[in-house]
């Protein structure tokens, strides 16, 4: 699925200035997509007008060509597997139950579980390591083992593109390798993945092009080398960085510099 | 599993409540008019006393259990019960009305239309209130505003209160512990023609009101039509509620406690939940109105389902806390 953005413009109100103003971005089946950006730079925002969810005040979103609020919303839902910021659990469910509902945009009203759904959500499980975890309550998972389990239930849809918002914050290393190799793989396998994300260095290595906003602006947009400058993300960011190469992969990696000593009177 | 127990509780309080009160009447007498014979005196008991008031009990724990199972699921809150709206509120201030104007010994209807007809003077006030933003209703919003409508108008039934006589007033308090003891069959045709087909209709909404445990957004992202679930399962579940209070009044407890215990037992599925939940609610009311009658006076059905329900509540939460 193509995922697309043409000069979005997206006006909360009552807000100073507009939450996105003038965005564009493509991302095409089989590209692991980066949107990066300091914290309100509109990254959450790209992606709900995206989806269709946020009210534009000019621009369009597409997905394969048509605009998100033209789509029907179970048809997008079969389409697209979203796992949002954050979600909280109102009420005791399983990991099996909750993967489950991934078939939910599947089924009709009163039609129960048939044997391509059941396939698809142990394939699923499968997938995000959550096997093992099937029957137990989703609220006593631990926090990876909880983004896994959405992940989970989003691959579940069996859908087209995947769009995350933050699924690695809070976590620690082998969690966030885990997700990132698995979307990669998801990518790999043709899936559209559109990551909304803070981690500069993991994203360098595992996305084939990001998006860099700031204050509502593209800062930039390219493959990782031509985003990742000294220049650019140290004024997105307001800090000064240095920019290395990463050992393993040779991708871009951030070090924030510390301000030089204080020199004496 | 809990289902056919649930089926089989229910028939044979049904048998129970029709068996037992003033007058014991034998199961085989009981099976002899209900098919078409039998004495009488008992037949005139059997048929216009006891079962229109086991059924009405059936139909109103019943649907405050289910009604009680779907405020749960949709407001996203374990402690959201039938009357949280104010509906118990609104439905007081017209029962209370109706009996300091006196009109309560001269028809029959005036009590429960005019309870009914509050209870829709709430839901369309907490409604309006909580979508008057033009936007999505905000489930918090709803809440609030069904708790600020709800003391508005306990303040109006206070007012009412300390300007009528005593008699008023203790059959106002009466009213408002909640009984069955006026039942008959018009008022249990009234409350199966809300409650029946509402509960057709809550059932077919029970996959998306799955979906609302894990938040609205991603409900949404899945393909839910979360306002219109929002907005129907709301005013079914409020109706359901309104129709049981106009014909029993307020019977606390029901609705919160019944869906509890059975998601303690099942899990939280609403397409199990609910249909087990208004069992649930039919058995429970049906037993609480047997006990309530059995004493030499009779006791508010609401002290009953209290006693009785409470401590089961709490020895289940006990055991589900110490399991996990």
């Amino acid at each position: 699925m193509r995922i697309e953005a043409r000069d979005l413009v997206v006006n909360y109100p009552g807000a100073p200035r507009p939450a996105l103003d003038g965005v564009s971005m493509s991302a095409s089946a089989g590209c692991l997509y980066a949107v990066l950006g300091p914290n309100g730079s509109g990254k959450s925002t790209l992606m709900r007008a995206l989806l269709g969810v946020a009210p534009l005040s000019a621009g369009a979103a597409l997905l394969d060509g048509r605009t998100s609020a033209a789509w029907d919303r179970r048809a997008l839902a079969q389409a697209v597997g979203v796992v949002a910021q954050s979600e909280s659990i109102a009420f005791p469910l399983s990991v099996r139950q909750m993967v489950g509902m991934g078939r939910y945009p599947h089924l009709g009203p009163l039609e129960s579980e048939g044997d391509a759904d059941r396939a698809a959500v142990s394939s699923a499980l499968e997938a995000c390591d959550v096997s093992a975890l099937a029957h137990r309550d989703v609220t006593m998972l631990s926090g990876g083992e909880f983004q896994r389990v959405r992940i989970a239930r989003a691959l579940a849809q069996e859908p087209q593109a995947l769009v995350l918002d933050e699924p690695t914050s809070s976590l620690d290393i082998r969690h966030q390798m885990g997700i990132l190799e698995l979307l990669r793989r998801s990518a790999d396998s043709g899936l559209t993945v559109v990551l909304v994300t803070h981690g500069l260095d993991l994203a360098a290595r595992y996305a084939d092009r990001m998006l860099l906003l700031a204050g509502g602006h593209v800062a930039a947009e390219g493959t990782p080398d031509e985003v990742m400058t000294e220049d650019t993300i140290s004024s997105v960011y307001g800090w000064p960085v240095a920019i290395t190469s990463d050992p393993e992969s040779g991708a871009p990696r951030v070090t924030p510099r510390r301000p030089p000593p204080r020199a004496e009177p | 599993m809990l289902g056919t127990v649930l089926i089989a509780a229910l028939s044979t309080s049904i048998m129970l409540g029709v068996r037992f009160g003033s007058v014991p009447i034998s199961t085989a007498d009981v099976l002899a008019i209900l098919a078409g014979g039998g004495d009488s005196v008992l037949r005139d008991i059997v048929l216009n006393l006891r079962l229109p008031r086991v059924l009405l009990g059936v139909i109103v724990g019943g649907g405050l259990a289910l009604s009680g199972a779907t405020f749960q699921a949709l407001l996203r809150n374990p402690l959201a019960e039938p009357y949280i709206l104010g509906i118990s509120g609104g439905a007081s201030l017209g029962a209370v009305s109706v009996i300091a104007l006196g009109w309560v010994s001269q028809t029959s209807w005036a009590l429960p239309l005019a309870a009914f007809a509050g209870a829709l003077l709430a839901i369309g006030l907490v409604f309006r209130v909580a979508t008057s933003t033009g936007r999505a209703m905000d489930v918090r919003v709803l809440l609030l505003s069904g708790v600020v409508i709800a003391s508005f108008f306990a303040a109006c039934i206070a007012f009412i209160l300390s300007i009528s006589p005593a008699r008023t007033v203790q059959t106002a308090v009466l009213w408002s512990m909640g009984s069955l003891a006026g039942a008959g069959w018009g008022s249990v045709i009234l409350a199966a023609a809300y409650t029946l087909p509402a509960a057709v209709a809550l059932a077919a909404l029970a996959r998306p009101l799955n979906l609302m445990a894990i938040g609205e957004e991603t409900a949404y992202y899945l393909g839910a039509n979360v306002e219109g679930v929002k907005r129907t399962g709301l005013v079914i579940a409020a109706l359901i509620t309104a129709a049981g209070v106009s014909v029993a009044g307020i019977i606390g407890f029901v609705g919160l406690v019944v869906p509890h215990t059975i998601r303690l037992l099942i899990g939280s599925d609403n397409r199990v939940l609910l249909p087990l939940s208004f069992l649930g609610g039919a058995t429970f009311l049906t037993l609480a109105d047997l006990v309530a009658r059995l004493g030499p006076t009779e006791i508010p059905i609401g002290v009953i389902t209290a006693f009785v329900g409470v401590p089961i509540f709490l020895v289940l939460l006990r055991r589900s806390l110490t399991s996990t």
